[in-house]
């Protein structure tokens, strides 16, 4: 048996020890980790609208992605549309938890366009909750704001080859390529993930075996996202 | 895994560091007959939980082996100075400094696995194998054994998830390796792209073969893990008569 000061003076050194060695490492990989980031986040909006690229960026190296990604225009906006001109886009990702923390009014809204022959494309984020943590995602409408072209999806903590689905099934994905957000009346409809197979085809999609939750998640986050984003998108047709 | 094993071959080698008859065992045993998952009843539920797919499954037995092999080592080094009050806590403080070390590499060196992997590597720290070899064998055994007491019930744990998400995958889902650079769709279920094997071929006259062939949704949920692995018990045990008595 140790004494109880032999047993504080032991933890107490080991979690020094500890402490500063992960520290340390932890700064020393954090400019990689955070170069990676912005890659991923750069990808995340290529993705979107990878049917026009003509390619998937998923594998792309980071040369690429930066070409292609300086294609793309990317302003940002309050909620009734007017722009916001101090920001970048693409460093509201890095902060997207605590951009869509805010309330509607102070929240900044960002859209990426991408131009290709001739037509334009504009790229939004969602933001969510799946079954174990944070999802979100980036949704390709045409010009007319209405029809998508593309989506892609990220995750934080959704089961691999359940909730995470969402993100690796390409099936998932194109499912909602030409799906319409607003109907012909011009109601906002959104898109409804739909257990047990879509309906709608206008509106819905089908659901991903034991991926009940997080699919009820991503039905929240295009329902709400897309909501505000309507005076977003009308401002940003007009830059 | 051929690479994580390559430390010990080395040390095959070298005259001066002992690798007999004993320390082979260390390695092998683990591996069928005193497998931690199927034998020792060890690691069960992240057994269930991360095996839909095999590529993740593979890179969270790799971090596994490693966990296991250095915590063991470290434990082992320690043994003699550890609290015996405390000793739980260090090595729990252990397991979690090698676990977050290697979701900082992943991290920096391999996003996109990072990105799969997800709460995966976090939950290496509450498997049981980890904590259960450092109890049972590194608090009482030298540090080189332990080491490769580690590395072997590392390997005998990932053996299991390679088995069993090679099942879970190719049935629940029609694929193999999917997000690893050897990626393969091989059975579409009915309105997949024609990105997979067996639709391509149909599609260039091939026949359609396979529209029997539907997803086994069972497969995808944990369940399923759960009859593989006790499938994988019952050949164990009837392909060796000594194991049935032991646990």
């Amino acid at each position: 048996m140790h004494s109880t000061n032999q047993v504080l003076m032991f933890v107490f050194v080991m979690t020094t020890i500890v402490a500063v060695g992960l520290t340390g490492l932890r700064e020393a990989t954090k400019p990689m980790a955070d170069a990676n980031e912005a890659i991923f986040n750069k990808k995340g909006v290529l993705a979107a609208v990878k049917s026009q690229i003509g390619e998937d960026p998923k594998n792309w190296d980071n040369v690429q992605v930066e070409t292609e990604f300086a294609k793309v225009k990317g302003y940002v906006f309050d909620y009734k549309g007017n722009p916001i001109q101090d920001m970048v886009a693409i460093d509201l990702e890095k902060n997207r938890d605590k951009n869509n923390k805010l309330d509607v009014e102070e929240r900044a809204f960002p859209v990426w366009v991408y131009e290709k022959g001739g037509e334009k494309f504009y790229v939004v984020t969602v933001y969510g909750k799946g079954l174990w943590d944070k999802i979100w995602g980036t949704v390709a409408l045409k010009s007319d704001l209405n029809t998508i072209v593309g989506v892609s999806f990220d995750h934080k903590g959704e089961t691999p080859g359940l909730g995470a689905e969402i993100k690796d099934s390409p099936a998932f994905k194109s499912q909602f390529e030409g799906r319409k957000i607003y109907n012909a009346a011009g109601e906002y409809k959104s898109i409804i993930v739909r257990k047990g197979g879509a309906k709608d085809k206008t509106h819905e999609v089908d659901s991903i075996s034991g991926a009940t939750i997080t699919g009820d998640g991503v039905t929240d986050m295009f329902v709400e996202g897309l909501a505000n984003y309507k005076p977003v998108l009308e401002a940003a047709k007009k830059m | 895994m051929a690479e994580t094993a390559t430390p010990g071959v080395v040390e095959v080698k070298e005259p001066s560091f002992p690798f007999g008859k004993k320390e082979k065992q260390l390695i092998t045993d683990p591996l069928m007959d005193n497998n931690p998952v199927t034998i020792q009843v060890l690691g069960i539920c992240s057994a269930l939980a991360v095996t839909t797919q095999v590529f993740p499954s593979f890179v969270i037995s790799i971090a596994v082996v490693f966990v296991c092999a250095f915590s063991s080592l470290i434990t082992s080094l320690l043994r003699n100075n550890i609290p015996t009050q405390v000793r739980m806590i260090v090595q729990l403080v252990i397991i979690a400094t090698l676990v977050t070390v290697v979701e900082l590499v992943l991290k920096a060196f391999s996003f996109e696995v990072y990105k799969q992997l997800s709460v995966f590597i976090g939950l290496i720290i509450t498997n049981c194998i980890v904590m259960g070899r450092l109890e049972a064998f590194a608090m009482a055994n030298r540090p080189w054994k332990s080491f490769l007491d580690g590395i072997g019930n590392g390997l005998g744990y990932g053996l299991i998830l390679l088995i069993v998400a090679f099942f879970r995958e190719l049935f629940g889902k029609g694929t193999l390796f999917v997000g690893s650079p050897a990626e393969i769709f091989i059975i579409g279920a009915n309105n997949a792209t024609t990105s997979y094997w067996i639709n391509t071929a149909a599609e260039s006259g091939f026949g359609s073969y396979f529209s029997w062939y539907a997803n086994n949704n069972l497969m995808v949920l944990p369940a399923a893990a759960m009859f593989i692995i006790g499938i994988f018990i019952w050949w164990q045990r009837s392909r060796n008569p000594k194991l049935v008595d032991i646990s």
